[in-house]
């Protein structure tokens, strides 16, 4: 047989084999990566919304609000995923806030890649538990190398002052888009009410 | 052959040929993800399992591949592994998958296992090739543990998340850092360098 029809038979015949067992391992995986994301989802809700024990989920423009239900089904408070830049890439936090969109209840953050030891700390329960309870009108501030004073504000972790700076900054942003999502969905359970 | 060799092919990974410490291939892996012990076993698992199952292949039909498109046979059957490695990590050890970030898809470049392909399985027999790949696999995720395990100590003052070092110590953060791995490479480097001159004084 002459070479090149050999290269291509030998080539086609291995492309072939690695192309049905990827589908294979592929059909196998999927459905299990996707239940891990909602799982992953789902467990961070609870972390940043206190006595929670139903989730009930609302997709408005593309954006998904879980609502927080108590044992007594009554509205507890919202959770969402806000998502912007930090100092190295993507940062993205499941944030919980009261009912009446006051008060931040917890944060969590789901993907990070901050500096390991510096930026990373964002993650630290040291970090995220100035977020409970900070007030979000008008807006989350941050201060440096002090004790906040203010409800409206969080301590910056020394020497990670951008990691954050982008953390406080991607609440803001996302918060108010959230308002506007709630409203929305309140305006259209009254008028089912009527 | 006697089985002496046989027995050989198999050990050499770990000292004399070690990937990591003897060849310095596989450096971005290495460097990147010894952060933590966990880490490092868990990255030298997925490399030992794409390792030995492409060496087991490329050994298996060595004599059909035609020469001039070798390595791009290989690059195809290394990336399949990869890629089945990735996935089933990401479906069945989600924070694994998580912590090892980009670092497992790279595998399909890492210079270790193209070179094994080149160096050995493409013209040995499979038990041969078998043997060799687990070696180096094995080897390879001891010299992720032993980085893994001083910069976690040293960087993090614990051991897989057991805090062995007491709250006197303060972390040295540049350990879990890029210029960490660097030292700590350069000293393990060093230290079998000597061991293996003392050795063969000894001899």
């Amino acid at each position: 047989m002459n070479i090149s029809a050999r290269m291509i038979i030998v080539l086609t015949a291995v492309c072939l084999f690695a192309g049905l067992s990827l589908v294979f391992m592929d059909r196998y995986a999927k459905s299990l990566i996707r239940i891990n994301a909602e799982k992953a989802m789902q467990e961070a809700v609870f972390k940043v919304l206190p006595e929670v024990t139903e989730v009930e989920r609302i997709e408005k423009h593309e954006r998904v609000v879980f609502k927080g239900l108590d044992k007594e089904g009554k509205l507890v408070g919202y959770a969402f995923v806000s998502e912007g830049s930090g100092y190295q890439g993507i940062i993205k936090i499941m944030t919980g806030i009261d009912q009446k969109l006051q008060k931040l209840t917890g944060i969590y953050i789901l993907e990070s890649v901050e500096t390991p030891g510096l930026g990373a700390k964002i993650t630290s329960s040291d970090f995220r538990n100035q977020f409970k309870g900070v007030c979000v009108v008008p807006q989350i501030d941050y201060v440096k190398g002090k004790k906040p004073e203010k409800p409206n504000e969080i301590q910056a972790i020394t020497g990670a002052t951008i990691s954050s700076r982008s953390v406080v900054k991607i609440l803001n942003s996302t918060i108010e888009y959230i308002k506007e999502v709630v409203k929305e969905e309140k305006s259209v359970g009254e008028d089912e009410d009527e | 052959m006697s089985s002496v060799k046989l027995y050989m092919e198999f050990f050499k990974g770990f000292w004399k040929d070690n990937p990591v410490f003897r060849q310095l291939l596989g450096m971005c892996p290495t460097l990147a993800v010894t952060t933590s012990v966990l880490n490092g076993v868990s990255m030298g698992i997925a490399m030992t399992f794409v390792l030995v199952s492409t060496s087991i292949v490329v050994s298996l039909i060595r004599k059909l591949i035609p020469n001039q498109v070798r390595i791009a046979t290989f690059t195809i059957i290394i990336a399949t592994f990869v890629t089945i490695a990735d996935l089933y990590m990401k479906a069945k050890f989600p924070p694994i998958s998580k912590a090892l970030g980009p670092y497992v898809p790279l595998i399909v470049v890492n210079c270790i296992i193209l070179g094994r392909q080149e160096a050995f399985a493409k013209k040995n027999p499979v038990h041969r090739s078998f043997l060799d790949a687990i070696g180096m696999g094995l080897g390879f995720t001891l010299a992720l543990v032993l980085l893994g395990a001083v910069r976690e100590l040293l960087g993090s003052g614990s051991i897989l998340d057991y805090r062995i070092l007491g709250t006197w110590f303060e972390p040295w953060v540049i350990m879990i850092l890029p210029a960490g791995a660097f030292i700590t490479l350069g000293f393990l480097v060093a230290l079998m360098n000597v061991i293996d001159q003392r050795l063969r004084k000894a001899v």
